[in-house]
């Protein structure tokens, strides 16, 4: 089993939950993060005064899947969220030790 | 009695009230999350201390018989002995032939005097203890708020009598007042921690253009309130007080999308409310033009004023001094050349109007007297508050952010 988390364009998120969806994904949560890359950051003024902000506003998906379907996740999400641009993200993918649904307490590739 | 006027002064008075939640807002967006509760209970307090106050000192020291020269006013009612729901045939400390009962002025009255020492938690933002505010608050509403009310306001009021400068509702009272006190307590207070050298940004600008436009609607009644009447005049007043806060809110952001390409909706309502603040005493007596060219000025005025905190290197964390000290300032000079005699009696004609440069002189003493009285009195409460008691949140309370730190709550919760 893999914990995919992607850092990926909150614009792109829509996209990415569709062809996920398509793809055969049950279940994904998602956060609202900030962080920084090789993206520069951006300019705010508060009352004429400028701020270099470091931290740019990122959406963070985790995808819990057997290893099967893994594969297939990671490169929809990797060709739904490219723009070609800086800034378009990363995946990162993690092996699970175990899985269990709290309600049934089933464990394991069954409680995927 | 006229009871077109009792109920339009009534409505004024809850419209004015009204100003302080919205001015809690408006300052509690701009603040950072950490601080934001405690930046709303800075402005809700003065609700509660500032209502006792008034009732129990404040007002007769305002508008009570005056004790001489135009200083003071006598203890005469003291705790509201005295003030009647009629209008009382001897009209002690009634204001200009006023046609609503006593009563009636002192609660209008009272949440100007509430709203003043609230204009004052903006700038100490982020870092005041609680208790020292309180403190500062009741103390501020009457030895500093209660004597200009009374020179400015009361019929023998030496400001209003003998200088005869004129302030509609409250340049000078409200705005001066207010904003040479926050320069006085920053300067005793001390700066932020990170001030000038971390990102300070406001956490919820939603609730700040709420709170603006809170502040824009109960400006009505403070405006079109202060004459005192449902008549022509109060009409003057509403129409001049819509006129410069849409001309300055729409000058700041246009020099803003000038100077750095992009209007920004915090830029609108700081602008909107430097125009609210200088046509504030102006209102009875400019029409429209005047409110046009006071819209104007306080919008380019106030957003350069945003620079002398950076230039002379004080934390004025949000800016009361550019908006409320300036465009105060600025306002009460403005009667003294768009005044108009023909619309109210109370004042000369300004330079613009045929009428020299006398009321021009007699303004800007006005607001030299109000601004060192405030400023003195002021530096001298926050020295005496920071000796005994103590101004600042500790450095570890500041850090945590006012709200757990000091009120064991928190705006925005993780879960549910």
């Amino acid at each position: 089993m893999k914990l995919i988390v992607a850092y990926i364009n909150p614009f792109k998120l829509d996209e990415i939950r569709d062809a996920l969806k398509n793809a055969g994904v049950s279940g994904l949560s998602v956060s609202n993060i900030q962080g920084f890359g090789r993206q520069a950051g951006h300019t705010e003024t508060y009352r004429g005064a400028e701020y270099e902000v470091d931290f740019v506003p990122k959406v963070r998906i985790e995808v819990l899947a057997d290893d099967t379907l893994a594969p297939t996740i990671i490169s929809t999400i990797e060709t739904t969220a490219r723009t070609g641009s800086i800034g378009d993200g990363k995946i990162a993918v993690l092996a699970v030790e175990d899985v269990i649904r709290i309600r049934t307490g089933e464990r394991g590739r069954d409680a995927l | 009695m006229n009871t077109g006027d009792t109920a339009w002064m009534l409505t004024s008075s809850a419209l004015v009230l009204f100003m302080t939640p919205g001015l809690a807002l408006f300052y509690g967006g701009m603040v950072r999350a950490k601080n934001a509760l405690g930046m709303l209970m800075k402005n809700f307090i003065a609700m509660g201390i500032v209502t006792v106050t008034w009732i129990v000192v404040g007002y007769t020291l305002a508008f009570g018989p005056d004790i001489g020269g135009g200083l003071l006013g006598g203890f005469d009612y003291f705790g509201l002995k005295d003030v009647s729901n009629v209008i009382p045939e001897d009209e002690l400390g009634a204001i200009h032939g006023a046609t609503v009962p006593d009563s009636v002025i002192m609660v209008f009255q009272m949440m100007f005097a509430i709203i003043t020492p609230a204009l004052i938690s903006g700038a100490i933002a982020e870092r005041m203890k609680f208790t020292a505010w309180v403190v500062f608050i009741a103390i501020w509403s009457i030895v500093v708020y209660a004597p200009m009310a009374h020179w400015v306001w009361s019929a023998n009021g030496f400001i209003f009598k003998d200088l005869k400068a004129v302030d509609f509702a409250g340049g000078t009272v409200v705005h001066i007042n207010a904003g040479a006190a926050a320069l006085a307590a920053v300067l005793v207070l001390g700066p932020r921690l990170g001030f000038r050298r971390e990102i300070i940004r406001p956490h919820a600008l939603p609730l700040t253009l709420l709170g603006a436009g809170m502040l824009w609607f109960g400006w009505f009644g403070f405006n079109s309130g202060s004459a005192f009447a449902a008549n022509g005049l109060a009409a003057n007043a509403f129409i001049v007080t819509q006129i410069a806060a849409g001309v300055a809110g729409a000058t700041w952001a246009l020099i803003e999308h000038i100077r750095h390409g992009k209007a920004t909706t915090l830029g609108f309502a700081s602008g909107a409310v430097a125009g609210l603040v200088a046509i504030t005493p102006a209102s009875g007596f400019v029409g429209p033009v005047g409110a046009i060219v006071i819209g104007i000025a306080a919008g380019v005025i106030c957003f350069l004023a945003l620079q002398i905190k950076f230039k002379a290197n004080f934390d004025d964390a949000l800016d009361v001094v550019a908006v409320h000290l300036v465009g105060g300032v600025l306002g009460s000079l403005m009667v003294g050349l768009f005044a108009d005699s023909e619309l109210n009696p109370l004042t000369s004609d300004g330079l613009f109007f045929g009428g020299g440069v006398e009321q021009l002189g007699r303004q800007a003493v006005a607001v030299v007297i109000a601004f060192a009285y405030s400023f003195v009195l002021t530096w001298v409460l926050a020295r005496i508050l920071d000796v005994t008691m103590g101004l600042r949140a500790t450095e570890a309370d500041e850090r945590r952010g006012l709200d757990l730190a000091l009120h064991e709550e928190q705006s925005y919760v993780l879960a549910e």
